[in-house]
């Protein structure tokens, strides 16, 4: 094996993986602020993708506007499912918000095969397809780009939740919603935030992803079970775990289908995530950087 | 007619079926189900095996989910390590279907209790998400285990056979499917009357007050692992059976879901309602399939996209249900029920 393939994978695990904490840190906001397991963030990535596949083709609309489009539709989306769906669920079972994501997904996922069908729909090139090279290897630009769009999208996330008046009160809600309510915190506005801004990420990620694999179609939605290894690798209420995280299980998965695939007829890429999560859930079961606060009963 | 409970012995208090007309309600109800063979269609049959299947999975999921409080996202790899347990005890040794059947059950609630050790350290969501993880592991090694799963091509079951009578229809398979559904009603009913099913319950509503009482956590969540997944693997095997050939693609993820939402829309820690849920679940695609061809001559286009409205009704469903009647359709049964005993003078 040379160096090259290693550097290559490793950048390829790196862009994956960027995507993939992007999503992850959607995840964590929700969780963080409202304690709910959304287990339809692949299907907020896929509805992402597809409004602004649509856009993009349909309607001829520039990408940087569709883009922009996308994130404001995603955001209604994000808040109108937190008032209808979830917010009557407040204070339910685990297994109920669990069972709710999992039909919203369902939801998400029929209407937009519906919609589109299920066969690949190309993803027009929005960056240049000509490779940059980084020493010895090639690297296509969407990469880079991905990789630039993630950094600002997180650098501005890490930014609102520490100076920004609603960031602060965010946090505020996830460490206690009793004290933060006595603050004349609304914490209903909260969660709407949160997922709101769950929905943007993911929808931003979907986006990405789209562009980096030239199409869409419903195996995106896979994605969104993915970001259960970041997270738990990450720490579950751990932005900054979700960003290492994903990074981390990005270059795993490239890193075990560049060696371990051939080996054993291919397969290992897709399930060596799963494997980590079981690996860490025995052994450091609230990930690098989360809290301490697991029960053992 | 019954307006009040006076019981003077604490096993009146306990018994099931507590007065002489459900006793024979419920036995012409199952005379009538086993007579059902007799005057239905083939395709009647298929549905009404998989709603069998269903209802068995589905009690197992509601023993480990709606009874022990634990979420289980794996059920679709149970059903497999069932399934392909079954096809290999058939196939390799030539075991006979009540033999492999069992075997299979068995199996799968070894592998349950494997999967279960986990969920001592990690609890509520965290098992949700080792469940899942387990159903894409499992689901691998299925694929690349060839030598006994057939790998993607799958198995072709042989056909089960005792002494001289050969289970080769849908009419004959509908007997041993039935027989096993009322052993597992009638199992999981009497559970709950017993010391592990009461300390099931008492996990699920308090695990540190249960520790306290003196139930040991340890012992009855891997019981109760494997008594679900005993049931899992069970309707497994028998789908292997019914289906007669099964690949790794027989059971995905949705298989999974599609339970948690059977026992959902069903009610959870309630075997009536793993029933109802089994049923309703298992029947709506083919209403909906009824309703489209009948609408096909006016919306053609409503055939193509079957597989989405499917998903779509399942969906909503789930969240009306949880919305609603958190308590599912068995409460739903239970408040009618009660309404009509009492009825011109219900308060």
């Amino acid at each position: 094996m040379d160096m090259t393939f290693l550097l290559q994978l490793l950048i390829n695990g790196l862009v994956v993986g960027s995507i993939y904490s992007l999503v992850a840190t959607g995840f964590v906001i929700i969780y963080k602020a409202t304690s709910a397991l959304n287990l339809a963030q692949g299907e907020f990535l896929m509805v992402g993708a597809y409004i602004c596949l649509n856009l993009l083709t349909k309607h001829n609309v520039p990408f940087f506007q569709s883009f922009l489009i996308t994130l404001v539709f995603s955001a209604l989306l994000g808040l109108l499912i937190e008032r209808t769906i979830l917010r009557p669920l407040i204070g339910s079972h685990l297994i109920s918000v669990i069972m709710v994501t999992l039909g919203l997904g369902s939801i998400l996922k029929a209407l937009l095969q519906m919609a589109y069908g299920t066969s690949t729909i190309p993803f027009p090139e929005v960056f240049p397809s000509t490779p940059v090279r980084i020493g010895p290897i090639p690297v296509s630009q969407g990469y880079l780009y991905a990789l630039v769009c993630v950094s600002i999208l997180v650098t501005l996330l890490t930014l609102f939740f520490k100076y920004a008046k609603a960031g602060v009160a965010m946090r505020a809600t996830a460490s206690n919603q009793q004290v933060a309510l006595s603050m004349g915190i609304s914490v209903k506005k909260m969660f709407a935030l949160a997922w709101s801004i769950s929905a943007v990420v993911s929808a931003v990620g979907g986006i990405l992803l789209g562009t980096i694999r030239g199409g869409v179609d419903m195996s995106l939605a896979f994605m969104g079970l993915k970001v259960l290894p970041v997270v738990i690798l990450g720490g579950l209420d751990s932005i900054l775990g979700a960003i290492v995280g994903g990074v981390i299980i990005g270059i795993l998965e490239n890193l075990s289908g560049g060696y371990l695939d051939p080996l054993v007829n291919g397969g290992i890429k897709e399930v060596a995530p799963y494997i980590a999560l079981i690996l860490i859930l025995m052994f450091k079961p609230y990930g690098l950087f989360g809290k301490r606060k697991i029960e053992r009963v | 007619m019954q307006c009040g409970d006076f019981n003077t012995s604490y096993a009146a208090d306990m018994t099931i079926f507590d007065t002489r007309s459900t006793r024979i309600l419920v036995f012409l109800f199952v005379c009538l189900l086993f007579s059902v063979p007799f005057y239905s269609t083939s395709y009647l049959l298929d549905v009404g095996n998989r709603i069998g299947i269903a209802i068995i999975g589905a009690i197992g999921l509601n023993i480990l989910t709606g009874f022990t409080g634990l979420i289980s996202l794996g059920n679709a790899a149970f059903m497999a390590i069932g399934a392909f347990s079954a096809g290999y005890l058939g196939i390799r040794f030539g075991l006979p279907f009540y033999l492999c059947i069992p075997l299979a059950g068995m199996v799968t609630a070894i592998m349950g209790m494997v999967v279960g050790i986990p969920s001592l350290r990690i609890k509520g969501l965290y098992l949700a998400m080792a469940t899942l993880a387990a159903h894409f592991i499992v689901e691998f090694l299925i694929i690349k285990w060839e030598s006994v799963t057939g790998g993607v091509a799958g198995l072709t079951m042989p056909t089960p056979t005792m002494g001289t009578i050969a289970l080769d229809n849908d009419r004959k398979i509908f007997y041993l499917i039935y027989i096993v559904v009322v052993a597992a009603v009638l199992f999981g009913r009497n559970l709950f009357r017993t010391k592990p099913g009461k300390a099931f319950i008492a996990i699920r509503d308090q695990a540190i007050s249960a520790e306290v009482m003196g139930v040991n956590l340890l012992k009855y969540k891997l019981m109760s692992f494997g008594i679900s997944s005993y049931f899992v693997g069970t309707a497994g095997a028998l789908m292997a059976y019914q289906a007669k050939i099964i690949s790794p693609e027989t059971f995905p993820i949705t298989v999974a879901i599609d339970q948690l939402g059977m026992i959902i829309i069903g009610g959870m820690g309630s075997i009536l309602g793993s029933i109802f849920g089994a049923v309703f679940i298992t029947l709506l695609p083919e209403l909906l399939r009824l309703v489209t061809t009948a609408m096909s001559a006016s919306y053609p286009q409503l055939v193509t996209v079957f597989s989405s409205l499917k998903e779509l009704v399942f969906g909503v469903l789930v969240i009306v249900f949880l919305i609603f009647e958190p308590s599912g359709m068995a409460a739903r049964w239970h408040s009618i029920k009660n309404y009509w005993k009492l009825y011109p003078f219900s308060h």
